[in-house]
């Protein structure tokens, strides 16, 4: 008892000292993190908006200085086809690859997630081409779509006994982009997979008994508890995959540069070919200021849809 | 319990069993045909980087054999790629711009989040509201503003230049944050009451009790930096920066192309990544299903 009124003081004092030890620590210990995102993410974000309004170059002349020059940046891209045929084909690519990837992400999910032998050795294989580079990925399928003997056109001969094809994949305008949306969803679909198993093993066991005792049969299990258990699963999957053929960049790069004639031109590339190849960082920063708000209305208007979707059930 | 078993073994039917032995045999006829279709690059890339003769691959392109090592086999595409170029230092530079900012990004990230979840102090709400809010901001958003700010200062053709930047990441902040948020706070307490410094908390108990969530940071930043191909393209001029990715595709670009040795130098890019994914299996399918929770 004695010792314990002894030493209240003590440790009152210390905690009023260590209050504000707190307060200096949180700083500290925030610093380091704030000011990199502060210097690298926030500020470049801000001066893509400021840069968006200026005729501002890579490497500047110091006989033309930049200058303001208004929404002459955001007038060019209107009249600009190739930003068009860009942002068409970023378009094209989520209406295609979103429903696919993920209605493929879910089936192999269900299918790995199965109480048999060996799936998770069927998981892993599913897995790996996401731990394969995509500029990797990229090069190997180049070969695959080999115009004259590659393998895809063997294959497609030989399914179709001779009749179809050979095909030149990359440099044929209407098969470039669908030969580059199949690769994508072959490297991509893995990862989805595993968000979506992930959600499957959080469905309780019970709602299956459930239906099981009222007869239900497995379609209507997986139309009943299935689906409506994965919706918040399926809202992630959607918009991630969404967000990523916005970004489309790197097997495009590798295998097409964005031809032929502009068959495979994406927002990215035009970014990558504006900004740096000729330097003009007034218009690709109006292109990316752009390419970001899509984004986020993309994002914005597929929660809002999705959600009330659900209130609505 | 077993006489009801046996009463329901025996009370199924045999069309039943057949009707279950096909659909299993079609479920496994389904999911082989699936590896197939996962690993045939894989392995197309692999055989034809051991085929040391270049017009054996281009005359195996289209047949089965091109998954079959048979024929004049060996390493000397291997040779031909260190003899042609610094793989060696390709490797370097990839392994070490992506350890540095893993492990930068490690620390400093669940520092920031530690403050954020479990210290008391005015700015925390609105930091915390920054930090979720900048997670929608893509990098691709922010590419050329970045470019121009580092060709100010001077940063081209370095390796802090594809470090430094990447290191804070938003979304790692959140997943520390969360997990560190469900963390018992008698732990901090009772450590306080004992005279323990706040430095001391952070290294001495939340760190051995985060282990999983640093895993999962971890293989996420590994897995989003080790592809990263557009910003080391637009940074790194010579081949002493130059890390595999733009390595592999400025090789891939030089005409004429010498299959044999892109497939080698795409194996030695790929078979490490897979070896360490097939180690930790496990902790990359939780990690990357820890990423989709926050939807």
């Amino acid at each position: 008892m004695a010792t314990q009124t002894a030493t209240m003081p003590v440790v009152k004092k210390g905690l009023i000292g260590q209050r504000r030890n707190e307060v200096l620590m949180a700083w500290l210990f925030s610093a380091p993190a704030l000011i990199l995102l502060i210097v690298f993410l926030l500020i470049p974000f801000l001066m893509a908006f400021g840069l968006a309004f200026t005729d501002q170059r890579l490497i500047p002349n110091p006989n033309l200085p930049t200058q303001f020059v208004e929404l002459r940046n955001f007038a060019r891209l209107f009249r600009d086809a190739t930003f068009h045929r860009a942002l068409f084909n970023n378009f094209l690519f989520a209406l295609v690859v979103v429903p696919l990837q993920t209605s493929f992400a879910l089936l192999l999910a269900i299918l790995v997630n199965q109480k048999l032998r060996f799936t998770n050795v069927f998981r892993t294989v599913y897995f790996s081409p996401v731990v394969t580079t995509m500029v990797v990925v990229a090069i190997i399928w180049t070969f695959l779509y080999n115009p004259g003997e590659g393998l895809i056109n063997a294959f497609i001969q030989a399914i179709s006994f001779g009749r179809l094809g050979p095909y030149d994949w990359l440099t044929n305008t209407r098969l470039a982009f669908p030969a580059i949306m199949l690769l994508s969803i072959w490297q991509g679909v893995g990862f989805q997979m595993v968000i979506y198993l992930a959600g499957l093993q959080d469905i309780p066991g019970e709602l299956y008994e459930a239906a099981q005792v009222d007869g239900a049969n497995r379609w209507q299990q997986f139309w009943n508890i299935t689906l409506p258990q994965l919706r918040n699963t399926t809202i992630f999957v959607v918009i991630a995959t969404t967000i990523l053929a916005f970004k489309l960049f790197d097997q495009v790069w590798v295998m097409t540069r964005g031809g032929p004639q502009e068959a495979t031109m994406t927002t990215m590339i035009l970014v990558y070919k504006e900004g740096f190849k000729q330097g003009r960082v007034g218009y690709a920063s109006a292109i990316a200021v752009l390419f970001f708000l899509i984004v986020l209305g993309v994002s914005l208007v597929q929660r809002v849809f999705l959600r009330e979707e659900r209130a609505v059930r | 319990m077993s006489t009801t078993a046996v009463t329901r073994t025996t009370s199924y039917s045999l069309g039943y069993r057949v009707r279950k032995g096909v659909r299993l045999a079609v479920t496994y006829l389904v999911m082989i045909l699936l590896a197939a279709f996962f690993l045939f690059p894989i392995v197309f890339m692999l055989v034809a980087s051991l085929k040391a003769n270049e017009s054996q691959i281009i005359r195996d392109m289209s047949k089965l054999t091109a998954f079959i090592p048979y024929g004049e086999l060996g390493l000397r595409n291997y040779r031909d790629v260190f003899a042609q170029m610094p793989f060696a230092r390709f490797m370097f530079n990839s392994v070490f711009v992506v350890g540095s900012t893993v492990v930068g990004g490690l620390i400093v990230n669940s520092m920031i989040a530690y403050a954020l979840a479990r210290l008391r102090f005015r700015g925390r709400q609105l930091i915390l509201t920054l930090i979720i809010a900048l997670i929608i901001i893509p990098f691709e958003a922010v590419a050329v503003p970045l470019l121009l700010m580092v060709n100010r200062f001077g940063w081209l053709d370095s390796y802090h230049v594809q470090i430094i930047p990447f290191i804070a990441d938003p979304f790692s902040i959140f997943l520390f944050y969360q997990f560190f948020v469900g963390l018992p706070r008698d732990l901090d307490e009772a450590a306080l009451v004992d005279g323990a410094s706040l430095f001391r908390i952070y290294w001495n108990i939340i760190l051995p009790l985060s282990r999983p969530v640093f895993a999962t940071v971890a293989i996420l930043q590994f897995l989003a930096n080790w592809g990263k191909f557009l910003w080391p393209l637009m940074v790194t001029r010579g081949f002493e920066y130059r890390p595999l990715p733009v390595a592999i595709q400025q090789f891939f670009s030089q005409d004429p192309k010498v299959w044999g040795d892109i497939f080698a130098f795409a194996s030695m890019i790929t078979v490490p990544v897979l070896i360490v994914f097939l180690l930790f299996q496990k902790w990359f399918v939780q990690s990357v299903a820890t990423s989709g929770i926050k939807g």
